[in-house]
């Protein structure tokens, strides 16, 4: 048994898989990027597909340049005879969010969760602008990079932290990532020159194309298919307001609102799987989630290393309940994000039965 | 970094999506957008006294309704920065200019914008700003054209305005371009490939042996990669049709004119294309049709009779 959850069924992630990270993948359409990574999810659990309780995706129309993109990958996931499925135009730990509800409602006892976006076809930090206030935001076309810069401005002036501290976190996530064979950027990058200054090209994500799945499962399922499930103990999402001008950017109140309800500070965590895309993000999560020196932060290299729009966030629950799989973590806090310095803030945490 | 060098083999071309958003404005933001046309920022005044500009109608604490109007100062601090040294398309300067989040005098949180200012070791936070206004002015937040480097005193702080105007904006159109480079996959690659030398390509599922065309890579049934490329066609057989009598805008097409569902001989499915070369009512299910192609067409320009016998329904019923 987990040993905090505080819901009606118990829930694990039972497996996860993710593609190679890549610069671009003009060869493969979104489906033939995504299959792959389906047959491998399953087959670790040893699950056909017919066989899944509930599908929900994460995908944005704006990455693929397209309407209902997502319908495409459905071939993908052997959607005939008719599954149970839903889709959300967000990241893909919000489709597990979706997914983890529907299995507490006791309607279903598994459920396929995937995402994917190729961020190659267009030029995100431009296609990312569409997901603002259309009134005052958009009009003015602040990249994504944009953004983030003036969070770490308004960081560096409160006296949290300083350029060389930045990049010593990009530089730590890429070292981090040389044990990970599907990170995008592993081993030393150079720090390179002003993006949007105060950031620097190490203290960006990689652009790239991508996608993960993991599948969850209710109780004595989760432990037929799994040796070691990574039970969900507490799951819990935020948003702030959509203004940035009334925002303390220094401040994540959505992130700590989401982890005290998760139950993240009931107990030590040893993992921390962060969805922190710019380096100075993962100064704030740090400080809002109460991470000490103890923690493995990112041992996957975490999005400074691949970064695939709408999968990343997916990828942070992914790797940190792969950790426990594997016996190497015990407790840890996944966490995903979306929108502009860090708006909307999920956390999950993950727990192994005790051995 | 890994290679960025786009594989030779596959298709690619440019996509463009373009859209007009048009958006109508409530009267808070009708208010804020038709000030910024007459040259004044109005805010407005939550409950416990913050002024917020620019202005929303609900306040993010309470979720109250917000009507209280106020105009602040069309000069300001500057709270946090960035140096922007590579201006992208639309941004409000082409030219090296900080991006900035500035409070208005008399105003209690922050307005984005950009700022023009020699270089970045002109820009800090805590320095002071003023609006550069456009000279043409819409009622947009582009009528701001952006901010300017201010050594003067500060405004009078926020004082009541009644947000009434001559001819209020109602509404904006907020244009908008992306620019992407389409590539179809392996796929619909071979698919389109194929068609350039008017050869319709298909793909067979390994597991239930159907043969999707267009592939789009995976067959939807088994949930597996299509692999096996095989040519179908050119002849195939009317599983459906319908006659349409409206005619598109652009397109050069007589009406009525018949859209068929066309199984071609060898494919698991039906794919759709106009039929020609027979009045519009005398096409049926059954009828066996082959493809037309036009000089340099890229798809079969529509379907025409063969002259062969009708198919038996048996033959095709299960790929209606
Ligand atoms: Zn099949």
């Amino acid at each position: 048994m987990p040993r905090t959850s505080r819901h009606a069924r118990d829930v694990a992630v039972v497996a996860f898989a993710q593609s190679d990270h890549l610069r671009r993948t003009d060869e493969l359409s979104e489906v033939e990027m995504v299959m792959p990574v389906l047959h491998q999810v399953l087959a670790r659990t040893g699950l056909k597909a017919g066989e899944i309780g509930f599908t929900c995706s994460g995908s944005s129309d704006y990455l693929a340049g397209r309407a209902f993109s997502f319908t495409m990958t459905l071939d993908g996931v052997g959607a005939w005879p008719p599954i149970s499925e839903s889709h959300v135009e967000m990241d893909g730990a919000w489709a597990l969010y979706e997914a983890w509800v529907k299995i507490q409602t006791g309607e279903a006892d598994t459920a396929l969760v995937y995402s994917y976006g190729k961020s190659s076809p267009g030029p995100v930090r431009d296609v990312l602008t569409r997901q603002l206030d259309p009134y005052y935001l958009a009009p003015l076309w602040p990249d994504s990079v944009a953004l983030a810069a003036l969070q770490a401005q308004a960081l560096i002036d409160a006296g949290e932290t300083d350029e060389p501290s930045l990049a010593a976190i990009g530089a730590r996530s890429r070292a981090a990532a040389e044990a990970n064979p599907h990170a995008q950027l592993r081993g030393p990058v150079p720090q390179g020159d002003y993006q949007v200054r105060p950031l620097h090209t190490g203290d960006c994500p990689p652009i790239g194309d991508g996608a993960a799945a993991v599948i969850l499962a209710a109780g004595d399922t989760a432990r037929r298919l799994c040796e070691r499930p990574a039970w969900i103990t507490g799951i819990d999402h935020r948003i702030e307001a959509h203004g940035l001008g009334l925002r303390d950017l220094t401040d994540s109140p959505s992130t700590r609102t989401a982890a005290e309800r998760a139950g993240v500070f009931d107990a030590p965590v040893d993992t921390a799987e962060l969805h922190a895309p710019f380096s100075s993000q993962e100064v704030v999560l740090r400080k809002v989630l109460g991470l000490g020196d103890g923690v493995a932060v990112n041992p996957s290299g975490g999005a400074l290393a691949a970064n695939p729009v709408m999968a990343a966030g997916l990828i942070r629950i992914g790797e940190a309940a792969a950790r426990i799989h594997r016996g190497e973590s015990d407790r840890a806090v996944a966490h995903a994000t979306s929108g502009p310095c860090l708006q909307q803030n999920l956390v999950a945490v993950l727990e192994g039965d005790p051995a | 970094m890994t290679a960025t060098v786009p594989s030779p083999d596959v298709l690619r071309a440019p996509l463009v999506v373009e859209f007009p958003f048009t958006r109508s404005l409530g009267p808070v933001q009708s208010a804020f957008l038709t000030g910024l046309r007459e040259g004044l920022v109005l805010g407005v005044k939550t409950s416990d006294g913050t002024v917020m500009v620019p202005p929303v109608e609900y306040d993010p604490r309470t979720a109250e309704e917000i009507r209280e109007l106020v105009e602040v100062g069309a000069t300001g601090t500057v709270t946090t920065w960035a140096w922007n040294g590579l201006p992208r398309p639309n941004q409000p300067l082409d030219t090296p200019f900080a991006w900035v989040l500035v409070t208005l005098d008399g105003a209690d949180t922050a307005l984005l914008h950009a700022l023009d200012a020699p270089g970045p070791e002109s820009v800090r936070t805590g320095m002071r700003v003023r609006v550069r206004w456009a000279a043409e002015r819409t009622g947009a937040i582009t009528d701001i054209a952006c901010f300017e480097p201010y050594e003067g005193p500060a405004g009078p702080g926020a004082a009541p305005h009644a947000g009434v105007f001559a001819e209020p904006v109602t509404g904006i159109v907020a244009p908008a371009r992306l620019d992407y480079t389409y590539s179809p996959g392996r796929a619909q690659t071979a698919y389109i490939s194929g068609l350039s030398e008017q050869k319709t390509i298909g793909e067979r599922c390994p597991s239930c042996h159907k043969v999707y065309v267009p592939p789009r890579g995976a067959c939807p049934t088994c949930g597996v990669a299509t692999t096996d490329q095989v040519e179908v066609g050119p002849a195939g057989t009317v599983t459906t049709y319908c006659i349409v009598n409206i005619k598109a805008r652009g397109l050069d097409i007589e009406v009525p004119y018949v859209y068929a569902h066309i199984a071609l001989d060898g494919a698991g499915l039906a794919l759709h294309g106009r039929i020609g070369g027979i009045p519009y009512d005398q096409v049926r299910m059954g009828l066996r049709v082959e493809p037309v192609w036009t000089e340099g067409g890229r798809y079969p320009d529509h379907y025409r009779p063969t002259g062969e016998p009708d198919a038996d329904y048996d033959a095709y019923k299960e790929l209606i």
